[in-house]
């Protein structure tokens, strides 16, 4: 009995999709390729969520879209399109590549090659400088005075 | 060299003040979800009359070919901001002379009449929308939703949330103004 519950209980974190059981499509593959494209898709009213795991009134119906259009014999890409042409770039959880994304996109390759630059900058910098600087008369002077301040002298 | 290097946290930090400024905006919505819809043809959509409700459906086809531009209105009776609206929409049909259309979403036909008979009828065709299909067709995100559509069938503007309140009104007239279906200036 026991054992019986404990596989209940595991079960459960299985059984928490937002998926309701009269959503699903008998045939598996379907099934599984709307499951793949609602992760893709973000839900409108609760963002940065997808379609698969929200419980919102239009995740659900955009759910029932997708599988209806991949029954209708669409390919992934083509029900992908269609709700992208209703909802703009805003549903689809990984941004695409356009202008309005051009900064998004590129930023974390310039500011790499910007901080390899800066980087190889400093490393020439401190190795062109060497570690012996040469001292003008005046600051010879002014060491050795100190130098001569701070030693201990022996009475 | 040095001296341009010393320059280079302050401009980090000029940087991402700005950033953080423009995030804390009180005016910037961040549930504003750009619409796709703006300056495009109004969607294909074909819905009929709310049962037992004298008014007549609304498609596409109905929003092509007008006199001037025309409201569409997504509202459901379930709606609670709806009913705030739907008084200010109403003085904008009786006052203003504008044309208001309905699309009455995901609301049972009973519940929807009742409502209706209760507020007043300010719209000249609603479209039943029970499955929320046209709504998705529309780029709908939730009710109230109000569009703003051309003479010819073009979206001229999109408001999400209800049309109350002086800024929302004011923002509305505004874009009323510059579809040309209220004359300039007279928004007070």
């Amino acid at each position: 009995m026991r054992h019986v519950i404990i596989a209940l209980f595991l079960l459960l974190p299985v059984m928490a999709f937002a998926v309701e059981p009269d959503e699903m499509l008998q045939d598996l593959v379907l099934e599984e390729r709307a499951r793949v494209i609602s992760k893709e898709l973000r839900c409108v009213v609760c963002q940065n969520q997808d379609i698969d795991s929200s419980n919102a009134g239009v995740a659900r119906d955009l759910r029932i879209l997708v599988r209806e259009r991949l029954v209708a014999g669409d390919s992934d890409e083509e029900v992908i399109a269609f709700i992208h042409a209703r909802y703009g770039d805003y549903v689809l959880m990984r941004p695409p590549f356009n202008a309005s994304t051009l900064a998004l996109w590129l930023a974390p390759f310039v500011l790499a090659v910007v901080s390899l630059l800066a980087g190889w900058a400093i490393i020439l910098r401190s190795r062109r400088k060497g570690v012996v600087a040469d001292f003008s008369e005046v600051e010879e002077a002014e060491i050795a005075r100190f130098i001569d301040i701070n030693t201990p002298k022996d009475n | 060299m040095g001296r341009i290097l010393a320059f280079i946290p302050l401009a980090i930090a000029a940087v991402f003040g700005g950033f953080f400024l423009w995030g804390l905006n009180p005016d910037r919505d961040p549930n504003n979800i750009p619409s796709v819809l703006i300056s495009q043809p109004a969607p294909q959509f074909d819905l009929a009359a709310i049962e037992g409700l004298e008014t007549p459906g609304l498609s596409r086809a109905d929003l092509v070919d007008n006199a001037g531009p025309v409201i569409v209105n997504v509202f459901a009776s379930w709606c609670v901001p709806c009913r705030a609206e739907h008084g200010i929409l109403t003085q904008m049909v009786e006052k203003d002379g504008l044309r208001l259309f309905g699309i009455n979403y995901k609301d049972k036909p009973e519940d929807a009449t009742k409502w209706l008979a209760e507020l007043g009828n300010p719209y000249e065709r609603i479209g039943s929308d029970l499955s929320g299909r046209a709504g998705i067709e529309w780029g709908l995100s939730g009710v109230p939703e109000t569009f703003i559509v051309g003479p010819d069938g073009t979206v001229l503007f999109r408001y999400v949330g209800p049309v109350v309140g002086d800024e929302a009104i004011a923002r509305f007239r505004e874009a009323l103004e510059q579809a040309g279906a209220l004359p300039r200036g007279q928004n007070g």
